[in-house]
Parts: C-alpha cells; structure tokens; sequence
C-alpha cells in the first residue's frame, strides 16, 4: 500500500526523528512511503490564533499538495483534526498514525522492541476531537519489553494549546505542574503521546527540572527494535 | 478589567482557592460522570436538548410572543426589557408600588448581568439574596467565583467570622450546621417580611406560560410563594417552545450540574391563582444583546446554554485559577465565549485565549455547544476588530503564513530557524524560556534526511 507521509512543519523542523520513524516503521510493515516534497504547514497555528484567512490559504495549499493521495498518515493529532475539520475532501483518507495502524492495516503488533517503564499522555486532540481511544494503548501492549505505567489524570490537558501556553504563559505552567507531579509519581522513565506538541511542552519542563523523564513519540517507540 | 492573563496570574498564587476550586471540581467531575453514565440514552437526550433550544432559537419572535400571551392570559404582566437599565427600572417601579424598601432574590445570574442590586440600592432599595452562597458573596461584599458554588473559593472559617460580623447572634463554631442555622434565622424573617420577590428563570414555556426554577436549597420556593408580588427577569433566550420539552432539560440539567437525578427543589408556575401564591406576578424579558449573539451564525449557538456549569468543572484553565479571573458574572468557559458576545469583545478582548481548546467542555455539554470553535470564532473577530494590522503578533502570522507559502521560502526558514534557534527563541518566546527549556535543535530537518536517503 501506497502512503503518503504529512509530517508536519513542526516535526519536519524540530522533531525530524519522530518522521523518520513513520517512514522505517511504515516500510516494515509492507508499505510504500511517498513525501510530497511541496508541503509546508497546515495551518493550525493561524486558524486556532484567529487568522483563519491565513489558515485557509494554508489549508488551500495542503489540499492541491495532497491532491492525487488516497492514503494520507501523519504522525500529529492535532494537525489531522485542524485538516479534517476544514478539508472535506480529507475525509476517508487521512489518517492519523494510530488510527492508520490499528484501522487501516488492521495490526497492533507492530515488530517492537522497547525494554522501558513508559506512561502515556493520551493528548486532547487524541481523545476528544479525533476520538483515537484506546489505540495508542493497545499499539504499546504488543511491543516487546515496555513496562506500561497508569498515568493519573491522564486525560487532563497537559497547558499547551498552542500560542495558549505563551499568551496565559501562567495559566499553562499551573496546568503544567500538575501534569508533571503526575508523570513524576508514575517513575516512568518515558513519557510518550501521539503529538509531539504537547511532549515538547512536557518535555521542555521536565528538562528544565533535570527530572531525567525523557519524551519520545509513540511512532519511535513503534519503530524501535532495541 | 486586567484582563485574562493578568487576573490569572493573581488567581494562581492563592493556595486556599486552588485547594477549595480544585477539591470541589474533582469531586463534581466524577459525580456527573456517574449520573450521566447511569441514562443509557444520555447522548440521545443531549442531541434533543440542542434541537429543542435550535428550534427554540430558530424561531424566537413567535416563541416570545406566545409567551407573552399565556402569560397575560393567565393573569401575569410581561414587560419587554431592551437592556438591563429597562428591566432594572421595571423591578424597582415594582417594588415601589408596594411600598416596600426591600426585595427578596432568588439566586439569578441574569439579574447579576444587569447589575440589579446596585441599581435597586440607587433607589433606596435593597436586594437580600437567600440563597446561601449569593448570602455569603452578598455580606462580604465578595464576587461570585462559579455559577453554582458562588462562595466555592471562600473557606469555612472565613464564613463563619463574616456571619459573626453580620448576620449571627453571637458567636458560631465552624459546623455547617451552625453556619446555616445562622443564614436561617435571618433568611426566614425576611421571607415572611418582605412583599415583593425577583427570580430569574431557568426556563420560560411559550405553550403554557409557566416559568421553571430549579434549585437546591429551598428559598427559591420560598420566595416564588410567600411574598405579594413575584418579579422574574428571564433572558429571552430561556424560552422553550413547549411544555414537553422540559421532559429532556429537566433531565440534563440537574445531572450536568449537581450530579443529581432530580433537584431537590423544581418550582412551576403559570400566572397568578387567587388565594395561592403571589398575587401579583411579572415577567421581565431581557434582550440585553442577546439578538446580536443570535444574528452571529457561529456564536448563536452560545444562546442554549442552560447555566449548568458542568463545563467550568471539567475545565482544566477554569480549575485552577477559579471565576473571578474570568472579570464576569459568566465564568469558565462558557463565560469565555458569552461575555464577549453579550458585553462586547472590546470589554473582554482576552477570554477567547483563557482556554487551550482542549474540548472537554464541549464533550460535558448537555446542549453540545462546540465551545472551542466559537473561541476559534471569537479569536478571530477579536483580530479582526481589535488588533491593529501592524501588532507583533500580527506580522508574525502573517511572515510565517508567507514562509509556509512556498516550498522554497519554507525551506529558507527552517535553515535560519535552526542557525538562529538560541536567541531568536529566547527573544521570540520569552513567557516560553522563563519556565521551559526548547528542544535541542535538530541537525537535519526531516526533508534532508528525506533527500539524502532517496
């Protein structure tokens, strides 16, 4: 099966490991990965601050740049639900990684190795808009050595929201805390989620406090075979 | 107004409302959820509560005139309010035609909007609220911190010094007993007391003419029964278009608010009867922007909130910095959408940011009000008619949405992004830095590794 990859601006720039690992792990499990070179941005950012006409534009173009795909994974909920909401020619063929996997090529068993205390952080956008349930959970059950810990208040938002966190920078923190008191008290030594918004939120305190969690996205854990 | 981020940030560093909101929300969340679990048909109950206030919206004219006709028909008076200065005048030209320098209130956030006590006080009459937390709020000259626990963020030591200063005979211990017993003795003078009653509503049947208040304590009963004159001042958009559609709201209600099946206390009334109950009876229909919100097609949907609050308790901004952050008598996050509309995005040009869309709101709504997409909304006409073209924040969208124009500039930016990530960021992001370190940058961008392998 043919996939095209929509990587995201921000894991193309800051997280390009999280794409690789969609490509190695896609490629394992037997499919043929396309990444249309044009694509930028979706346009999330401006929608959800306000400049819905500059989203558009941006949306218009993610549009023309996955025109000819029928298939469409992108390792971002966040990103897969702004396109879906607004893109309906997205619809049946966008996927988010997990509902790709679990869905589309029917495994929950991927090939992984990960001998690690991991807990989950499900993501807003996971739960509640793109309704991924319990996907990412099931995908990390079948990999091989993961201790997978109870994360509690795990539905809660981790404070990010986007250009939230630095306009109610305050705000964020408080919700951030409380977060991190919960993933601390799991003694997991990964925190993992489904976009890397909010790991890099997450990550970003946890590193300033020298807590030695680290943050990976689940599609690494996936592709791992260590 | 300090405005959303300011107010937070004091809201924040108060470690007896953290404690008190946090406490109260954990508690309530699961509460509802257990109550909600138990109707099998919960989700079909939630689409009928959006369709009934849908229609009711769709058709408001004919709804409010058949209101006012079962009213009057059924020996009630309907006054049409176009703001709060019009319904505050009819409430006091009420009071004075009986005489009286006192009014009993039923809890109402609708005459807290229009700011009903301060203006009754400006005629020399004053507004006694009996329910016991607007009591609380009343005495200590406080504001309310949520729609249903007004007092949530206030400790009961606090309570118990302000009655011995105000209300009590003596001095109380900490008990909530001895607490209410205090708010009691002095409630019940003013019930038997005091000729004239406001209410709001929380519902107003077009088919029948009968006002709905829903309520916990009692007073509510005590005031729409004991006094000679009962005034209610309803929003227009608490109209329902008939008597069965309270079969659904009477059910979602009470479960999204108090975790309860039923409320202890559902009083109904239709006009006046001769020998029961108030002899007079009022109805003040209060517009109060609400047309403008109705002729918004994203925000209208804003209109069917049903005042339960289950989504303040879910909310994850709300719980932690409480209600008064939100500078509003409507706050959480269906305060973030409404008081913009109904009081103007330029009063409150913040609240569409106080929350990081995370959607549990819209999952609890019993009237499924997409609330992060009227924020969406409101963010935007916020851009659009506040900020200037030439603001920071605006460049910066509009120099990104350029860059992420083309391939060619977008590739440009990631390379200057990564040489300047250190202090472009720090520069760029300071409420970021100061609490969060950035992710190391990386030394190839997806793409390159993409390029190099193929």
């Amino acid at each position: 099966m043919r996939a095209a990859l929509f990587v995201t601006c921000f894991n193309d720039t800051l997280f390009p490991a999280t794409g690789r690992a969609v490509v190695e792990l896609l490629e394992r499990l037997g499919c043929e990965v396309a990444f249309p070179e044009a694509q930028t941005c979706c346009g999330q950012m401006h929608g959800n601050t306000g400049y819905a006409d500059l989203g558009g534009t941006l949306l218009e173009r993610w549009e023309l740049v996955f025109a000819g795909e029928e298939v469409v994974v992108s390792p971002s909920a966040s990103c897969v639900v702004y396109v879906r909401e607004h893109v309906p020619s997205a619809h049946g063929r966008l996927f988010e990684l997990t509902e790709f996997l679990v869905d589309r090529l029917g495994v929950t068993d991927v090939g992984a190795s990960f001998p690690h205390r991991v807990t989950l952080h499900p993501t807003c956008h996971s739960l509640r808009p793109l309704r991924i349930g319990d996907r990412p959970r099931r995908l990390l059950s079948e990999v091989r050595g993961l201790d997978l810990v109870e994360l509690h208040d795990a539905e809660e938002c981790c404070g990010f929201g986007g250009t939230f966190a630095a306009k109610n920078a305050d705000t964020s923190m408080a919700m951030l805390s409380d977060k991190l008191r919960r993933l601390l008290d799991t003694r997991a030594e990964v925190c993992t989620a489904a976009d890397n918004s909010c790991l890099m939120h997450i990550g970003g305190a946890l590193r300033r406090q020298r807590s030695g969690m680290r943050t990976i996205h689940l599609a690494e854990i996936l592709a791992a075979q260590e | 107004m300090k405005g959303f981020p300011a107010a937070a940030r004091v809201a924040l560093q108060d470690a007896q409302l953290r404690r008190n909101v946090g406490k109260a929300v954990t508690t309530i969340r699961a509460k509802r959820a257990e109550a909600v679990d138990e109707l099998p048909d919960w989700e079909a109950l939630r689409d009928a509560g959006a369709a009934i206030k849908a229609r009711a919206m769709a058709t408001l004219p004919e709804q409010l005139d058949r209101l006012e006709a079962s009213v009057v028909s059924r020996g009630g008076v309907v006054h049409w309010a176009r703001d709060g200065a019009e319904a505050n005048a009819i409430v006091a030209q009420v009071a004075r035609s009986h005489g009286t320098r006192e009014v009993i209130k039923v809890k109402s956030l609708t005459t807290d909007e229009i700011r009903l006590n301060e203006a009754l006080a400006a005629e020399g009459i004053s507004a006694v609220e009996t329910d016991l937390a607007e009591l609380i709020i009343q005495l200590a000259g406080d504001r309310q911190s949520h729609i249903l626990v007004p007092a949530i963020h206030m400790g009961r030591g606090e309570i118990r010094r302000l009655f011995e200063r105000t209300i009590a005979d003596g001095e109380l211990s900490n008990e909530a007993g001895a607490l209410t017993e205090a708010a009691r003795r002095h409630l019940r003078e003013k019930f038997l007391s005091v000729p004239v009653a406001v209410s709001g509503a929380n519902f107003g049947v077009a088919e029948t003419g009968t006002v709905v208040v829903v309520e916990s304590e009692g007073n509510g009963r005590m005031c729409t029964t004991l006094p000679r004159a009962l005034v209610t001042v309803m929003g227009i958009e608490k109209v329902l278009p008939a008597w069965r559609d309270l079969e659904v709201m009477l059910q979602l209600l009470p479960r999204s608010s108090t975790a309860e099946r039923m409320n202890p206390y559902t009083s109904l009334w239709t006009g006046v009867h001769r020998g029961d109950g108030p002899e007079e009876f009022h109805l003040v229909l209060l517009d109060g922007g609400r047309s403008d919100v109705l002729a918004d097609e994203v925000g209208r949907q804003t209109l069917h909130c049903i005042r339960c609050s289950a989504c303040l308790n879910v909310c994850p901004v709300y719980s932690r910095v409480g209600g008064q952050a939100y500078e509003s008598v409507y706050p959480g996050p269906i305060g973030a959408v409404l008081s913009p509309q109904l009081f103007g995005v330029d009063e409150h040009p913040t609240l569409p940011w106080a929350s990081s869309l995370c959607g549990a709101c819209y999952d609890v709504c019993p009237v499924k009000i997409d609330i992060p997409s009227v924020l969406v909304h409101l963010r935007g006409r916020v851009v659009r008619e506040q900020k200037s073209r030439l603001s920071p924040e605006a460049l910066a969208m509009r120099a990104l949405a350029a860059a992420f124009g083309s391939r060619k500039r977008y590739e440009r930016a990631q390379t200057l992004a990564r040489l300047g990530r250190g202090p472009i960021a720090k520069a760029a992001l300071p409420a970021w830095t100061a609490m969060r370190d950035l992710p190391e940058p990386p030394s190839q961008s997806f793409r390159e590794w993409w390029r190099a392998r193929s």
